[in-house]
């Protein structure tokens, strides 16, 4: 407390003494330098990956099967530790942190994966209630927000049932709720369309653009070309573990707001409004 | 501890979601229980019969009727200093006739008697019966001869009970087979109670991971499996007590009346035994889940 309190003033400090740029100061939220994993068996999962990724950017990652994307979200939470190399999540080095702190880092990053990760015998309700037990969240509050964010992804009148009696785009809803709930800054979706049909997944892009534009920085890792060249984002595409290009988001649609977004790529990609997914009215 | 609520709701809903593999939990306890219920009675009377048996095994010291009150009274000094000599009881002639008065059926026979024709002796208990051989050659040590020399000329002849060395070996023997059986028995449920503790939580390893996920602790993970554990280990040991009081009060119970031996294996009450057979289920159970978690969180 008393330390954030003194960097706050700092900062505050900072800004009033000309020419400074305070904001631009901030450590990326994301920092691999030259970083390698070597899986157990000797085989090389990245191959000295430098990215940098800064706060409120919306990140693609691409590349064949195998080419060690997840490997690269597994290291960003501290699934793997890199063999070389160093991976920095907001400015700190997250294998110099001692095992007991990694659930803290984990509650700071969403997670969003192609087989949802629900816990199957928990309601839509206590699966996103579990985030936020876990952090400590009052009763209360997790009675307020949680209702909050499933009518925010289109759930509002699911929040009862189990994950088996929903839909696919409807239980990766649940885990992009479950990871958003407590805002973290960061939120990785490992294929998080995979398993959907391509309206579906619109819907859950469009979702992910509309988290994005609250602040949290997401990284998408997906093989859907066409989505990718849709949104027009920043493209990290790997191959065999190498970056192989880093395409600083060739043409930015300005400042598209979510419904606009979601109209444009629908439009492009020849798929019909929707009529129910109930969240669709909501974004 | 403000989370306890929220831990005991959390292995509550465990318990109702994962019926089977709980109940299979606690039926296991059950079993075990039972058998540890059945056999730790049996093994402790056993034990205790045999340390009974053990626990007469005694030197008879016969001395000279002639002996006076001052040697009596020296000697059994001395023989209270030797080592591993845990008592040393002087019986007269006149004691000695009275036990043989009680142990005889017919007392006409000691009416012919017109006098006491048993002699003063004493009786030397060792503080195990496998110390009685060297408490006889202290008594009697080698001369230079080479023969035996009592170390009292008042004492006539030390006197070994004729089986004392077959029963030494034979309680001796029994005395590790229990032990043997008790470690074999500890073992067992140990392993057979950790076996389906482990079957239940690899049920739920993804469970555990989806809450690693989202940034659980270890021991927020854990504590709701604790829990499970105790409450598992208490409904298994309730279950196996409940069956032996069954058998206590019909089985046990009328025999006692009934025999003498029954009534006197005197082995730990049943209140305790309960006690300690809940006690350690819970204790076995909650360890069993909290130690079968480590694997799965990795730590
Ligand atoms: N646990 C593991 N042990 C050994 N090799 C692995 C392991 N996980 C992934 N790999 C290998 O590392 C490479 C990258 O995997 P991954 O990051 O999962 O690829 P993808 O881009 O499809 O997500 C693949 O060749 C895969 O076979
Ligand atoms: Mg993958």
């Amino acid at each position: 407390m008393a330390r954030a309190r003194t960097r706050s003033r700092l900062r505050a400090r900072r800004s009033r003494m000309p020419g400074s740029h305070p904001r631009r100061r901030r450590p990326p939220i994301v920092e691999l330098r030259d970083a390698t994993v070597v899986y157990p068996g000797g085989h090389v999962g990245l191959e000295r990956v430098s990215i940098s990724i800064d706060r409120g950017e919306f990140v693609f990652l691409v590349g064949p099967t195998g080419c060690g994307k997840s490997t690269f979200i597994k290291l960003l939470l501290r699934d793997l530790e890199p063999a070389s190399g160093t991976v920095r999540v907001a400015g700190k080095d997250i294998n110099e942190m001692p095992r007991s702190k990694v659930p803290l880092l984990r509650r700071r990053i969403g997670t969003v994966f192609q087989d949802f990760k629900l816990l199957p015998n928990r309601t839509v309700y206590d699966n996103v209630a579990y985030a936020l037990q876990v952090i400590g969240t009052p009763r209360s509050e997790i009675k307020r927000q949680v209702p909050e964010i499933l009518r925010m992804v289109g759930l509002g009148a699911k929040i009862h049932n189990y994950p088996d009696e929903l839909s696919g785009g409807e239980q990766q809803r649940v885990s992009v709720a479950r990871a958003f709930v407590s805002h973290p800054p960061l939120l990785l979706a490992d294929e998080p369309t995979g398993n959907l049909d391509p309206e579906t997944s619109i819907g859950i892009m469009q979702l992910l653009y509309r988290i994005n534009r609250t602040g949290t920085t997401v990284v998408v890792v997906t093989h859907d070309r066409e989505m990718v060249d849709k949104m027009r984002r920043r493209v990290i595409q790997l191959h065999d573990g190498r970056v192989i290009r880093d395409q600083a988001a060739g043409m930015y649609a300005t400042d598209e707001d979510t419904s606009e977004f979601g109209a444009r790529v629908r439009s492009e990609m020849g798929v019909a409004e929707p009529d129910d997914e109930g969240g669709g009215a909501l974004l | 501890m403000r989370r306890l609520p929220f831990f005991l709701g959390e292995a509550y809903r465990a318990l109702r979601r994962n019926a089977a593999p709980s109940l299979a939990a606690i039926v296991t306890i059950a079993v075990t229980v039972l058998l540890v219920g059945v056999l730790v009675p049996v093994l402790d009377a056993s034990g205790s019969k045999t340390e009974d048996v053990r626990s007469q095994l005694e030197l008879k010291v016969f001395l000279f009727d002639d002996a006076s009150k001052q040697e009596i009274a020296n000697l059994e000094d001395r023989i209270g200093r030797i080592p591993h000599v845990e008592r040393v009881e002087y019986v007269s002639p006149a004691a000695a006739l009275k036990i043989l008065e009680e142990d005889l059926e017919d007392r006409s026979l000691l009416d012919e008697l017109n006098s006491n024709p048993l002699p003063p002796a004493f009786n030397v208990k060792a503080d195990d019966p496998d110390n009685l051989e060297s408490v006889q050659t202290a008594l009697s040590p080698p001369s230079s001869a080479g023969k035996p020399q009592p170390i009292s000329p008042a004492i006539d002849e030390i006197v070994t009970g004729e089986q004392t060395t077959q029963i030494r070996e034979v309680t001796g023997a029994v005395k590790i087979l229990l032990a043997v059986i008790a470690v074999l028995l500890a073992v067992a449920s140990l392993f057979l109670v950790g076996n389906t503790i482990r079957l239940s939580i690899y049920a739920r390893r993804r469970e555990v991971e989806v809450m690693q996920l989202v940034g659980a602790t270890n021991w927020f993970i854990r504590w709701p499996f604790v829990i499970e554990g105790l409450v598992v280990g208490l409904f298994g040991a309730l279950i196996a007590v409940g069956i032996l009081f069954l058998g206590k009060v019909t089985i046990v119970d009328p025999l006692s009346d009934n025999f003498a031996l029954v009534e006197n294996l005197n082995t730990i009450s049943f209140a305790p035994l309960v006690a300690a057979l809940v006690a350690g289920a819970m204790v076995v159970a909650a360890l069993g889940s909290g130690v079968t978690l480590r694997r799965f969180l990795r730590i």
